[in-house]
């Protein structure tokens, strides 16, 4: 098994943390991983971008020229990244805030409106976890309860009333790729 | 110990805490930032201290003073702010005071940009600072090996009573992987009678004079031979170099650092189908590990070299030693922050094949 | 025979390499004599600048370190933090302190490093040659202001006294001269106060020390004790800036 990704979109959008959230999770289930955030002119326009590898075998390169799965949250960040997916990879589109279609047919194209599903949780802030669901729910790469398991850690045990929330909105993204 | 998953910049911050280093001493800049920002907030809980310092020139030297006080002290920073620390690694190299200095390389000259780079290897291994001395150059490729290192740097620093430099690219400063911590509570410090501790006539520990200045020629040549003599030692005993799939390879890659991993990746995926080819990654720039590139390259199978870097040109000078035209050397290298891509190298060495 | 004057125990048996008519000797000798008559050797270092002084080390019989140029403050500071409870002085020329040295001298006062400076200002570059100085008087010719300081050129010469009195930081603050015997033993009295500053863990003591250089003035050393009298004391004023 080897899985790499692209997430990108506005910086604020939790794009960075949808990855660490991710790689993390990899490692509690035993798997190599790697997490390289944008760091490059890519920057520019406020786009925020990472990288994450998921890998049963030790990972060479941390560098993802050729994604299996690209996430992207807003339009500049699909139009940026659609031709570099993998032939037979997968696109998810944040609908919520992408107004065209993937351009590709030999990759996988689900559409998640990940603002509006977040609204109707009340909490604009876990669109980007309705996402990561959403991918989660398709390539099945690591358990949800690992991902908030990584969540809590991250938040501390002070946030950790948070934790339903987000395990709802993972959950009901997941439920759009099924 | 659990695994846990760090930024390169923490990690390193921790491994040089759990290494015994209570001092840190920098100033801000991209790409590093996270380093201060760690010590600031773990040195307090362990009883140490962290100092913002006005700038890269009072850093080091504050490394000095906290260094010949006879305590692990280290600073970090950035090319522009290394380039700024070059008299203090200088004098701490003259003064043979041991100091742990970590360089997240960002492009250059000048102020360049703030994207990984290897453009400071000149630098780091051809002294950087005036006059003759070396520094212990450690090339680190993962965030694991990152935190390895950081315990051997500060017990090299101590050993040879010299500056140690990390040298990262900005990448293994921010990016994340999973790490193993080795928790060491009580690390083990060696005896420094030579440092500044306070000095008592009737003592039995010789008053502490630390001093960058040999006024007389013949007193500045005994201290170079006795650097020499070290350095000597040093080549000896402190070269690390990881050989990857080199017996038998037709190709041998050279490069250091996160560029070596993406030329694994080529090697790996080229092996798969059935095409020879290796790295070797120098672990240690200084002291380089020069027979072992030679080893890896002078073997009958061995067309070519290539060597990758993100720089224009200055791994290749000593892999070019190294190699002593036993073989021809290739390069393949972008300055400017341009990682080379697994697909770009697997085609150079396809077109080195053909020749 | 009784003994009624010997070598202070703070300093060592090799000779002083100083011009004839030097403060240099005057000021190492009362630095030595505060660091006996407090008790603190044991606990002491110094840090030695580039400069005249540039061989304090070899002087002081205590643990010196030397610095690069200017970085005196930077490095005291590094010892301060590993030995808090120990004691550690800078001594630092006008070219070293006022000029290269400007960001770690005004910083290590800012900070209220516990630490103590003596700075010598004898208006010149001495040990490279009578170049001017930061604090080369206005007219003053030098080797690099043949024809004598221009303010509109280079600027009027700075105080340092003065300013680094005005940062918080700073505890104890003193301008003094080594001209005549009466101005001496004040000199003696306020390197005291400054390192009982320290000792008080009060924050950043210096005192500024006016101080002959007869060989890059051209002067003889009698006359070069009057120049000191006649034109520095009234553009660098002798006194107390700051005393917390």
């Amino acid at each position: 098994m080897i899985e790499k990704n692209i997430f990108a979109g506005f910086g604020g959008q939790g794009v960075l943390l949808m990855g660490q959230l991710l790689a993390a999770a990899a490692m509690h289930e035993g798997k190599h991983t790697t997490w390289v955030p944008s760091y490059g002119p890519e920057m520019r326009g406020g786009t925020a971008n990472c990288s994450v590898i998921l890998s049963d075998k030790e990972i060479d390169s941390p560098m993802v020229t050729r994604p299996t799965a690209l996430i992207v949250m807003n339009r500049p960040s699909l139009e940026k990244f659609e031709d570099t997916v993998l032939p037979g990879g997968s696109i998810f589109v944040n609908s919520s805030m992408i107004d065209v279609k993937v351009q590709r047919t030999d990759v996988k194209a689900y559409y998640v409106p990940c603002n509006e599903l977040a609204a109707e949780l009340g909490n604009n802030k876990v669109a980007n976890m309705i996402m990561l669901g959403a991918y989660l729910g398709y390539s099945k790469c690591v358990d949800i309860e690992t991902v908030l398991k990584a969540l809590l850690e991250k938040l501390g045990e002070r946030k950790a009333k948070l934790i339903p929330l987000n395990r709802e909105a993972l959950l009901k993204g997941a439920a759009c790729v099924k | 110990m659990a695994l846990k998953l760090m930024k390169g910049c923490e990690a390193i911050s921790e491994a040089a805490i759990q290494a015994g280093c209570r001092y840190f001493f920098g100033y801000p800049i991209t790409p590093q930032n996270d380093v201060p920002e760690y010590m600031s907030r773990r040195l307090p809980e362990v009883g140490g201290c962290f100092l913002q310092a006005e700038s890269e020139l009072a850093a080091i030297n504050m490394v000095y003073g906290a260094g010949g006080a006879g305590a692990r002290a280290m600073t970090s920073s950035s090319s522009p702010g290394i380039s700024l620390k070059q008299e203090g690694i200088s004098t701490i190299a003259a003064a043979e005071i041991p100091a742990v200095i970590v360089n997240m390389m960002r492009g250059g000259p000048g102020l360049g940009n703030i994207q990984a780079s290897q453009g400071d290897y000149f630098q780091a291994v051809k002294g950087g600072g005036h006059g003759d001395y070396h520094a212990v150059v450690y090339a680190p490729s993962s965030i694991q090996e990152t935190c390895d290192m950081m315990q051997r740097a500060f017990d090299t620093a101590d050993t040879y009573r010299t500056p140690v430099i990390i040298l990262a690219d900005g990448l293994i400063g921010q990016m994340m992987e999973p790490v193993e911590l080795k928790e060491n509570p009580n690390p083990t410090m060696p005896d420094k009678p030579w440092a500044a501790t306070g000095y008592d006539p009737k003592g039995t520990k010789p008053r502490a004079v630390l001093n960058s200045l040999y006024i007389e020629t013949e007193d500045l040549n005994t201290l170079i031979d006795r650097l020499h003599a070290r350095y000597e030692v040093i080549k000896q005993k402190e070269v690390l170099v990881e050989c990857y799939n080199t017996e038998g390879a037709e190709i041998v890659l050279c490069a250091y650092g996160t560029v070596a991993r993406v030329c694994k990746a080529a090697v790996n995926e080229l092996n798969e189908k059935g095409i020879k080819v290796g790295l070797v990654r120098p672990i240690t720039l200084w002291p380089f590990p020069t027979e072992a590139v030679h080893d890896a390259v002078a073997q009958d199978s061995v067309k070519g070299v290539l060597t990758v870097e993100m720089s224009d040109g200055q791994l290749l000078e000593d892999i070019r030693l190294a190699v002593n035209g036993v073989k021809p050397v290739e390069f393949m290298g972008k300055a400017g922050s341009i990682m080379p891509t697994t697909e770009g190298i697997i085609e150079r060495i396809m077109k080195m094949r053909e020749a | 025979m009784a003994v009624i004057f010997d070598r202070t125990p703070v300093l060592t048996d090799v000779p002083f390499h100083y011009c004839p008519g030097c403060g240099h000797g005057i000021v190492h000798r009362m630095v030595a004599e505060v660091i006996d008559e407090l008790g603190i050797r044991n606990k002491t270092a110094g840090v030695a600048p580039v400069g005249c002084a540039v061989f304090m080390y070899n002087y002081m019989d205590v643990d010196m370190y030397e610095a690069a140029h200017g970085r005196a403050p930077a490095v005291a500071t590094g010892y301060k933090r590993v030995h808090p409870d120990h004691f550690i002085f800078t001594y630092q020329g006008d070219g070293d302190l006022a000029s290269i040295g400007t960001a770690e001298i005004v910083h290590a006062a800012h900070r209220g490093e516990k630490i103590t400076t003596i700075f010598i200002n004898n208006a010149i570059y001495g040990m490279t040659g009578g170049q001017m100085a930061p604090t080369s008087l206005v007219g003053q010719k030098t080797t690099t202001s043949p024809y004598g300081r221009s303010k509109e050129h280079c600027g009027e010469p700075i105080r340092m006294a003065e300013m680094l009195s005005t940062i918080n930081g700073s505890a104890y603050i003193a301008r003094c001269a080594v001209n005549n015997t009466a101005n001496i033993t004040r000199c003696k009295a306020a390197i005291k106060k400054a390192f009982q500053t320290q000792i008080d863990r009060k924050g950043f003591s210096m005192v500024e020390i006016l101080s002959p250089c007869p060989t890059n003035w051209g002067k003889s050393p009698v006359e070069a004790m009057q120049w000191l009298e006649e034109n520095m004391i009234p553009y660098y004023p002798l006194g107390t800036f700051k005393e917390v």
